[in-house]
């Protein structure tokens, strides 16, 4: 292997690590905020990227009607627990069949029209990042007060049934999206095609759209606040729940922009969100699931990792990405235990 | 009445905590609970705030809010300094604040500037501070950053959960000088604590838990035998009325 290649291979690596990065930052949002692994973020970047796809063929994608469902069930989960109160209804309805009233009819309307691919990508996101805070309402929200192991598996019985929902809706069949720009450039001894830009300059205008958030605004810093004291948070009027319902939906966001950047990378079946989420994951347990810097270098490390050993031993591509993170757990196990926050 | 709490009850897994409570706080008043550790008071706290599941009445200004979450009754105007002050450890002095007052968030920045500049002149050392994180304050500037935080969102009552635990005496001897100045504008205090001594002389009214059950009550404890016997101590009880405590020989 000489350095040319080595080059190329990072330069895939940066690609699928930079996808990886915004898979991480999102996870470990919402653990920090609700103690949610959350699971099912693989199959929303494969529902975005299939949503995309079929979008931009000119068909109606199966998927908005996946959110009208999850909108009307989550819906009738926001109802039922605020029976007591009865002072929410409208913020329920509206934040729970806002999404989908507006999605559906548009989505209905345009798709036979062949929006081009910036329209099919906004509405691929606008889709599938509802879906992630209606998850919230109906299978996390209930749970708030359950133990991690408890919330983990309520995360892995949501991906179940996504998988299957997934299989039903976009069929066994996998598709691959249309680039953004089929344009390259040449660096010396690097050709970086355009979708690789694209990728870079969405991640990096996520990242500090992110830092601004969490660093400048109240609601930002309210969503730190609820991740480093929930009962501190909530003793200051930051609701828990609503905190809740943000850090899914900025995931939903992450993960559906993610899912509309990486389709046109490579073939995407129904089930394909599951390793793209489980790096993301690596890198996230690797970053130890709290630090947000730590988290995105592991993630361009992950990617790195990946693109070598595809080009050394393919066969065993995921097997090193899964083994490399033992080490790192193990240093970290060694360095001591995360510190539990509450003084 | 402000704040009021009849035959309150909280149980852990069927054994009770605290049984049949009643206690209230007025208007501008210091109401303080003392007793042993392990007698409930900061048990009493969290279910008056919401955090913990209990049967009885709560009321606050003539509503009931038993039902209430506690975001809810942080709206309604009670605020809760919890013993664990409950800091945003990893951010800075004044990012604490500022979410002292997100209940007042529709006011704008300004308004929660000003508060701040408030809370920084009844707490000084907190300006100086200001940039640093919450993590890295000693223990008293963090109770002020707690209670800084609580008043910033300008509560009717407020309670405090032990806010003496594991302070230096003439540091206590300062809060409590600054509780009973919040007193004066009319705030309602209800002021748990196991610093007996401190708490009954700036309280207008006490009780005393003992095993989950109020067992004494009343407005001048501080000269009940049973008190001075059992929390004052015989000796030290002759430093209460006028003379000035006693000066520790290092803060």
């Amino acid at each position: 292997m000489d350095a040319s290649i080595l080059l190329i291979l990072v330069q895939d690596g940066l690609v699928n690590g930079a996808i990886y990065a915004l898979l991480a930052l999102s996870l470990v949002l919402v653990f920090t905020v609700t103690r949610v692994l959350f699971i099912p973020q693989g199959e929303l970047v494969a529902f975005a990227a299939l949503t995309y796809s079929t979008l931009a063929e000119g068909h109606v994608p199966a998927s908005i009607f996946l959110l009208a469902g999850l909108g009307a069930t989550a819906c009738l989960r926001g109802l039922w627990d605020a029976r007591a109160t009865r002072n929410k209804y409208g913020k329920i309805l509206f934040g729970t069949l806002g999404p989908p009233a507006v999605v559906v009819p548009l989505t209905l309307w345009l798709a036979p029209r062949h929006p081009g691919l910036a329209v099919s990508a906004l509405l691929a996101v606008a889709t599938v990042a509802p879906m992630a805070p209606a998850l919230y309402r109906i299978a996390f929200a209930p749970l708030a007060s359950a133990s991690i192991l408890t919330l983990l598996i309520a995360a892995v019985s949501v991906r179940f049934a996504m998988v299957g929902i997934g299989l039903v809706i976009f069929g066994p069949e996998g598709t691959r999206g249309i680039g953004f720009s089929d344009a390259f450039f040449t660096v010396g001894p690097l050709t970086i095609p355009g979708q690789a830009i694209w990728i870079w300059i969405v991640t990096f205008a996520l990242m500090l759209a992110l830092a601004i958030f969490f660093g400048r605004t109240l609601i930002g810093r309210a969503l730190r606040a609820t991740a480093i004291n929930r009962l501190g948070a909530q003793l200051v009027g930051i609701p828990a729940e609503g905190a809740g319902r943000l850090a899914f939906t900025l995931a939903g966001a992450i993960g559906a922009i993610s899912g509309v950047l990486v389709a046109p990378l490579t073939t995407i079946y129904y089930d394909t969100g599951f390793l793209i989420g489980l790096k993301g994951f690596v890198a996230a347990i690797a970053g130890g699931l709290v630090g947000y810097p730590a988290a995105v270098i592991a993630a361009l490390a992950v990617g790195i990792v990946e693109s070598v050993s595809s080009f050394w031993a393919s066969a065993y591509k995921e097997v090193i990405v899964f083994t490399a993170v033992l080490p790192v757990l193990l240093v970290r196990s060694l360095l001591g235990p995360p510190s539990e926050h509450d003084e | 009445m402000m704040f009021r709490v009849a035959g309150l009850s909280v149980s852990y897994g069927g054994v009770a905590a605290v049984q049949d409570i009643s206690l209230h706080v007025e208007a501008g008043s210091i109401a303080a609970v003392i007793g042993p550790n392990g007698a409930g008071k900061t048990t009493l706290l969290n279910a008056a705030m919401g955090v913990l599941p209990s049967t009885g009445t709560i009321e606050f200004d003539g509503t009931s809010i038993h039902a209430m979450d506690i975001e809810t009754r942080v709206a309604a105007g009670i605020s809760l300094v919890p013993e664990l002050r409950n800091l945003f450890s990893t951010m800075s002095v004044a990012d604490n604040l500022r979410l002292g007052a997100y209940r007042l968030r529709r006011e704008g920045s300004a308004a929660a500037a000003r508060a701040m500049d408030e809370i920084f002149e009844t707490f000084p050392p907190l300006q100086r501070r200001k940039e640093q994180l919450a993590g890295t304050l000693s223990g008293g500037e963090r109770q002020m950053l707690a209670m800084g935080r609580a008043l910033m969102a300008r509560p009717k009552l407020l309670m405090l959960d032990e806010p003496s635990l594991g302070l230096a005496p003439l540091i206590v001897r300062d809060l409590f000088a600054i509780v009973s100045q919040l007193r004066a504008t009319g705030v309602g205090i209800l002021l748990v604590e196991q610093n007996a001594r401190a708490a009954l002389r700036i309280a207008d009214y006490a009780y005393v838990l003992e095993t989950g059950r109020i067992t004494l009550e009343g407005t001048d404890l501080a000269d009940d035998p049973r008190i001075v016997e059992k929390y004052l101590g015989q000796k030290e009880s002759k430093s209460l009325g006028g003379a000035p405590p006693p000066k520790p020989r290092h803060p």
